[in-house]
C-alpha cells in the first residue's frame, strides 16, 4: 500500500537523521578527547636567562618537551636579519632543535658551523636553515618574548610577531 | 523448540542444545582443501598459531605492564624480566613472535603472488589479507612503543611525524595524534590502548573475514586447477578418497600442518632460547631521551624495504621537496599491493614459472625487496643513498608500469 510505503521511508529517514546526528556529536567528542589536555596546554612557558651565555656557545634547554638550541653568535658567524633574536645587544640563533624532516635531533659540530642530522643526512647552519639533504625548511623558530636579558619560550612577544611577519 | 531426548553421552547433549556436529560439519570435515598445495600453504595455520602465541603471552606480559612514561621501562626490565617468574619467556616470546610473525606473512604474501592467488575470484582473500597486514603493522609499531626505551621513543617520533605531512592541518595532526607538543605520557597510554585493545579487536574480526572469503573460491593449489569442489567432495564422501582431488580440512589436511607447525615450534622455540637478541634492539635498553637522539635511526627489520622508500628520494625534484617525494612514495608503497589484482591485467591463473615474464618480474620483485631491506639498515649517505634511491625507483617502476604492462601483453 502506498500509505505505509511512504510512512516506512520516513521512519527510515527519521532514524537516519537521529542517528547523523548523535554519530557527528560523538564524532566531535571523541576528536576532543584526544586533543592536548589543559594541563598539558598550560605547561607551555620556559624563561630563560641568557646573560651568562659566552660568544659561540650553545645551550640546550627543554619547552614544551622539545629540545631547543639557543646560539649565542661570535663574530665569525654570518648574520641572519630574518632570524636572528636580538637580545641585550648580543646575536641569538633560537630554534626549535628538531630536523625538519622527521624530528630527529640534530647535533652541532662547531668546528663546520653545521647542525648535522645522523638520521637522514640532514644539514642545517649556524642560523638553522637547511642546506644540505631532505629537510624541506630551516628550523623552526619557537615563540618567544624578550624581558631584558631574559627569554620566555611560549609567548609572543613583539619580536617574535614582526619576524613571522616578515617571513 | 527442538525435539530434546536424553542423551547418549556428553557430545550429543551438546548437539541436541547447539548443534555443534553440524558445525563442526561446516568448518572442519566438510571444508575441502585441494591435494596439490605444498609447505607453502602451510603459513597460513602457522600464522594462526603465532597470532596465538602472541595474544597468550601479551596477556602475561600486560599484567605487569605499567602504561606511565615514568615506569614503563622499568615494568619490562626489571618487573617483567627480573622479578616476575618466567618473564623473561614471556617477553622474549612475545619479542620473536612479533618479528617471525612477519617473516611469515612475508612468505605467505609472496607465495599469493607467485601462484596467482590473488586473481581472479580471490581478490577479497587478498584483500582481506593485505588489511590484516597493515593493521599488524600499526600493532607492531604501537607494541614497539611500549617499553618506553630509545628507539621506542624515536620510532614513535618519526612516525607520528610523517603526519605532518598531510596537507594544511599535518601539524596541528600531530599534536592531536601524540596528545601533547611532544611525544610523551599521553601518546603512550594512547598506543597503549591501541595495541593491548582496539587493534587485536579488528585484526580478529579481519582474520575471520580472511577465513571467510577463503571459503567460496576455495584455496587456490600448485598448479592453479580449476576444481569442481562439489563433484571433487562428493566423489570423497562416496568412498572414493584416492581418486577424489580434495581432501577435507579435518582430520585429514591438519594433521600434515600440525608437521609443519612442530617443525616451525622447534625453530622458534630455538630462536626464543637462544637467539632472542634479534628481536631486541640494543638501543632500546636505554630509557626514553626527548633531548637525545640515537646516532641511527631504523625500525625493525621487517619494515626496513619501505622505510628505505621513505628515505629514499633524497634529493628535491624541481619544486617538490625530498620531504614530500618521499612521503609519496612510502604512502604509495603502504597501498599499492593491495591492487594488486587490477595491476595484473591478464586473467591467467597460473604459478609465475607457467608464465615467462612474470616469472622474471617476480624475483626481480624479491631482490628489489632484499636490496631495499638491506640498505634500509645502512646509514644514508654517499653511494648508500644512490643504490636506495634506484631500489625505490624499481621498486614503484615494477609494480606501477611494467607489470601492467608485461600482464596485458600476456592477455594477447
Amino acid at each position: 500500500m502506498a500509505t505505509s510505503e511512504s510512512r516506512r521511508s520516513f521512519i527510515g529517514f527519521a532514524f537516519g537523521g537521529v542517528a547523523t546526528v548523535g554519530g557527528v556529536f560523538s564524532l566531535v567528542a571523541m576528536k576532543k578527547t584526544w586533543d592536548p589536555l589543559p594541563s598539558v596546554k598550560a605547561a607551555g612557558f620556559t624563561t630563560v636567562d641568557l646573560s651568562g651565555m659566552n660568544e659561540g656557545e650553545l645551550r640546550t634547554i627543554e619547552w614544551r618537551k622539545k629540545p631547543i638550541f639557543i646560539l649565542k653568535k661570535d663574530a665569525n658567524m654570518a648574520k641572519d636579519e630574518k632570524r636572528d633574536v636580538i637580545v641585550d645587544n648580543a646575536t641569538y640563533t633560537v630554534v626549535i632543535g628538531l630536523c625538519t624532516h622527521l624530528g630527529c635531533i640534530p647535533a652541532y659540530a662547531p668546528s663546520e658551523g653545521l647542525f648535522k642530522c645522523a638520521c637522514h643526512g640532514g644539514e642545517f647552519d649556524v642560523s638553522g636553515k637547511n642546506v644540505f639533504g631532505p629537510p624541506p625548511r630551516p628550523l623552526d623558530i619557537p615563540p618567544f618574548k624578550i624581558e631584558g636579558t631574559k627569554l620566555v619560550l611560549g609567548e609572543e612577544g613583539p619580536e617574535y610577531q614582526k619576524m613571522i611577519a616578515e617571513a | 523448540m527442538a525435539h530434546i531426548t536424553k542423551a547418549n553421552g556428553i557430545v550429543d547433549w551438546l548437539d541436541q542444545r547447539l548443534a555443534v556436529k553440524k558445525l563442526m560439519n561446516v568448518l572442519m570435515v566438510e571444508y575441502w582443501i585441494p591435494k596439490q598445495i605444498n609447505f607453502l600453504w602451510a603459513m597460513g595455520v602457522i600464522l594462526t598459531v603465532l597470532f596465538t602465541v602472541l595474544f597468550v603471552t601479551g596477556l602475561l606480559l600486560v599484567m605487569y605492564y605499567k602504561p606511565d612514561t615514568a615506569l614503563a621501562f622499568d615494568s619490562v626490565n626489571k618487573t617483567i624480566m627480573q622479578e616476575a617468574d618466567y618473564g623473561w619467556l614471556w617477553r622474549h616470546m612475545h619479542g620473536v613472535a612479533a618479528s617471525v610473525i612477519f617473516l611469515i606473512i612475508y612468505i605467505h604474501m609472496l607465495t599469493g603472488i607467485y601462484y596467482g592467488s590473488y586473481k581472479k575470484g580471490r581478490e577479497m582473500i587478498w584483500i582481506s589479507g593485505m588489511l590484516l597486514f597493515v593493521v599488524f603493522s600499526a600493532e607492531a609499531f604501537s607494541g614497539y612503543m611500549l617499553p618506553w626505551g630509545q628507539m621506542s621513543y624515536w620510532a614513535a617520533q618519526v612516525i607520528t611525524n610523517l603526519f605532518g605531512g598531510v596537507p594544511f592541518i599535518g601539524d596541528a595532526l600531530v599534536i592531536w595524534i601524540r596528545g601533547d607538543y611532544a611525544v610523551s605520557d599521553p601518546t603512550l597510554t594512547r598506543f597503549f590502548m591501541l595495541h593491548v585493545c582496539l587493534l587485536p579487536i579488528v585484526i580478529i574480526m579481519i582474520i575471520a573475514f580472511h577465513f571467510y572469503a577463503l571459503r567460496i573460491p576455495h584455496v587456490n593449489n600448485e598448479i592453479a586447477e580449476e576444481l569442481d569442489f562439489d563433484l571433487e567432495a562428493q566423489k570423497y564422501k562416496n568412498g572414493d578418497t584416492k581418486g577424489s582431488k580434495v581432501i577435507p580440512f579435518w582430520p585429514a589436511f591438519l594433521s600434515k600442518d600440525f608437521m609443519y607447525i612442530c617443525l616451525f615450534m622447534i625453530f622458534f622455540f630455538y630462536l626464543v632460547c637462544f637467539k632472542f637478541n634479534f628481536a631486541m634492539d640494543p638501543i632500546n635498553f636505554d630509557p626514553a631521551d626527548a633531548l637525545k637522539t640515537p646516532a641511527h635511526i631504523y625500525p625493525e627489520w621487517y619494515f626496513l624495504w619501505s622505510y628505505e622508500v621513505l628515505r629514499g628520494f633524497f634529493f628535491d625534484i624541481g619544486s617538490i621537496k625530498a620531504f614530500d617525494i618521499g612521503l609519496a612514495a612510502f604512502g604509495i608503497a603502504q597501498v599499492i599491493f593491495f591492487l594488486l589484482p587490477w595491476l595484473d591485467r591478464s586473467d591467467v591463473v597460473k604459478p609465475a614459472h607457467a608464465r615467462g615474464k612474470f616469472f622474471v618480474w617476480f624475483w626481480i620483485l624479491l631482490v628489489d625487496l632484499i636490496v631495499l631491506t638491506v640498505y634500509g639498515k645502512l646509514p644514508p649517505t654517499g653511494i648508500n643513498a644512490w643504490i636506495g634511491f634506484g631500489a625505490s625507483v624499481v621498486f614503484l617502476a615494477l609494480l606501477l608500469v611494467v607489470l601492467p604492462l608485461i600482464t596485458r601483453k600476456e592477455k594477447e
